[in-house]
């Protein structure tokens, strides 16, 4: 989680730089900026999470040259799990919590012709968006683990890809829809990774 | 095994209008696990093993360069020690954790919802300067006069306490700790529950009030300054430091408070590192006579399972500095009582099936992590502050919580690297400040702008 703050802070400092240096009029130029802006925070952002996983590892060595039996007591699995959720908790956080502030008190939603479904939407999106963070952990520890180059890039790209479709909105249709999608694909991946399988399912819905 | 040794920072009863009683709790006092563990236990020799290893779990490097220099048979020892050392510190990290936490959540759900606590009505005197001025010059310049007055303040409180303590005027000291503290119990809780009750509209008559506020102070007074079940005496410091940094919020003007802040890490880390430092001539002084150090300003987390409970060693203890009740308890408990408690510890203690001798059990209950309760008080000014000041963001207000943590995490692991005493301010103020102005002038427009497009990052 904090982390995930240095990462939002950096990226942060660079769009208020790049906004305070370019014209506040231009429509445009803002909005693109601000695309710039969420790029550059989402590969912050994954840089972050790399450096975390460089410190995990060694902290895990640590634990590991300490240990009696020479096992860590912590799988890094496992360790990939807090902080991923964590971060997605942070993520998620920092978005909603203004929201749920205002939506205490009184108001009318999309009054001024924006979306009614502002409020819900942006529910699920967080959901997604945390349960992505989670799983994206996973995937990215694991990939770091077994030199996968090819996990982290793919890591990235559906981080960047989730966060492009945000630029749909309010065509809710265009960024809720893929990231659900992203996600599902996302959570078996990361299932699979982490050891499940189709049985393991299975036995587990048939309660056996 | 982490210890924990924080400033503890005054509880400085500030002189408000509405009372000319001027009652001065203790200054900045540190309490010192290490010097308090050392002292108390009589299992010095189990200490001095661990102060022995000097390798923190946590710390990879001295890992990686022991591994290869020590011998087998010290490496095993101090491995079983380690390890129980990074369970245990992690545990008690996680104990430190949530009476922080919990002290922080109290004072920002106050400060949001109470209006009282954010209303400008007067300032301490030990702020004379008002910032009410129209040159951001002359604002800076107040706020930093009156950070210098109140922080010679504390220093001189200090002194003045060290001098007490060098001289053994025991009764002096616990009498005014139980002066301050029957004013924080009472006085204050008094005005806070006013104002609750105001805000929520709520009412209640004088007989209750009454009633609730002198069951509330009294069994306050007991558990803080004799005894008390240990959850309950965690409760009251939480609430009374809670209640203290509602108070600061109040009546410190906006930049003083943050300068002041700066000033307080500041001399924390001088005050505890430098040689000829206040609260180091303490940790000295006490480690010499052997006694606890003021167990009366920390929090602890775990207690030694004696049959004699809250005893001073390493129960919880009130704000205020009356622990010469308690060290003297104390002292004249611990020699004859350590054999008790070491069988006490062994059938009493949750401590999981390791084998380790009765003596480390003891420790490790011992050993809670020790905080000292002015720590609590500035944490929850900061993101009290931060609450009441940043434009009513949230987003503000969890990031300097999550700052505070984090510093809180580091200086648990510095201190399992240095055993020693340590000040536990400096880098969590730190971060709680870079990270507060950070957030309201960097990250709020960034993330205003992100959710008014609705777009997620």
């Amino acid at each position: 989680a904090f982390f995930w703050l240095v990462s939002l802070l950096l990226s942060s400092l660079v769009w208020f730089i790049a906004v305070k240096a370019s014209d506040p009029r231009d429509e445009r130029l803002q909005k693109g900026l601000l695309i710039f802006g969420v790029m550059f925070s989402v590969l912050l952002q994954e840089v972050f999470r790399f450096l975390y996983y460089k410190l995990l590892r060694k902290a895990i060595e640590g634990l590991v040259a300490l240990s009696e039996d020479g096992c860590s007591p912590i799988s890094i699995q496992q360790m990939a799990y807090g902080p991923g959720g964590s971060r997605g908790g942070m993520s998620g956080a920092f978005s909603m919590i203004n929201l749920l502030a205002d939506a205490l008190g009184p108001g009318t939603v999309g009054i001024h012709g924006d979306s009614q479904l502002y409020f819900l939407t942006s529910a699920f999106m967080t959901m997604v968006l945390i349960f992505l963070h989670t799983f994206w952990g996973i995937l990215f520890f694991h990939g770091c683990e077994h030199r996968r180059w090819w996990e982290i890039t793919a890591v990235v790209v559906m981080h960047l890809a989730v966060s492009g479709s945000t630029f749909c909105n309010p065509l809710y249709v265009g960024s809720l829809v893929p990231s659900y999608l992203l996600m599902a694909t996302a959570a078996a991946w990361a299932y699979l990774l982490s050891g499940g399988s189709a049985q393991n399912l299975r036995r587990f819905l048939l309660c056996k | 095994m982490i210890t924990f040794m924080n400033n503890s920072d005054s509880e400085e009863e500030p002189c408000n209008e509405r009372t000319s009683l001027m009652s001065a709790e203790s200054p900045p006092v540190p309490s010192y696990q290490d010097g308090l563990q050392a002292s108390e236990a009589g299992e010095a020799q189990g200490h001095r093993r661990r102060t022995g290893s000097s390798r923190s779990p946590n710390n990879i490097a001295d890992g990686e360069v022991s591994d290869s220099a020590v011998p087998v048979r010290e490496r095993a020892l101090e491995n079983e020690e380690e390890e129980l050392t990074l369970k245990y510190g992690a545990k008690h990290v996680i104990m430190l954790f949530v009476p922080v936490t919990l002290c922080m959540i109290v004072v920002v759900a106050t400060i949001k919802s109470v209006r009282f606590y954010t209303e400008k009505n007067g300032q301490l005197i030990y702020t004379p300067f008002s910032e009410d001025t129209p040159s951001v010059g002359q604002r800076l310049l107040n706020s930093v006069l009156n950070t210098i007055i109140m922080i010679s303040v504390i220093v001189v409180m200090t002194v003045f306490l060290v001098v007490l303590y060098k001289y053994r005027c025991y009764k002096f000291i616990h009498g005014w700790l139980i002066l301050s503290s029957l004013m924080l119990l009472f006085l204050f809780t008094y005005i806070y529950l006013g104002e609750v009750l105001k805000t929520y509209n709520v009412a209640m008559d004088y007989p209750t009030l009454f009633l609730v506020i002198w069951n509330f102070g009294a069994v306050g007074m007991i558990c803080i300054h004799w005894k008390g079940p240990l959850q309950l005496q965690q409760a009251y410091l939480i609430m009374i430091s809670a209640l203290m940094a509602l108070v600061f919020i109040k009546y410190l003007p906006e930049w003083s408070a943050w300068v002041i802040l700066g000033a307080i890490s500041i001399y924390d880390l001088m005050a505890v590192l430098c040689p000829k430092g206040p609260l180091r001539m303490l940790v000295e002084t006490a480690q010499e006579r052997n006694e606890p150090i003021f167990p009366a300003l920390i929090y602890s987390s775990a207690m030694m399972w004696t049959v004699a409970m809250a005893k001073s060693d390493t129960a919880a203890r009130g704000p205020s500095q009356q622990t010469w009740d308690a060290a003297e308890d104390g002292r004249e408990n611990h020699r004859t009582t350590s054999h008790a408690d070491s069988q006490m510890s062994e059938t009493r203690s949750p401590v999981p099936t390791r084998p380790i001798t009765s003596f480390e059990e003891l420790e490790e209950e011992e050993r809670g992590v020790k905080l000292g309760l002015g720590d609590f008080i500035f944490y929850s000014v900061l993101v009290g502050k931060a609450a009441a000041t940043a434009s009513g963001d949230w987003n503000t207000t969890l990031a300097c919580f999550v700052a505070i943590l984090i510093g809180l995490c580091l200086t648990l692991l510095l201190l399992a690297v240095f055993k020693k005493a340590l000040p536990a301010l400096p880098i969590s103020i730190t971060f709680g400040l870079v990270f507060y102005f950070s957030t309201d002038n960097l990250v709020r427009p960034f993330m205003d702008t992100l959710a008014s497009h609705q777009l997620y990052i």
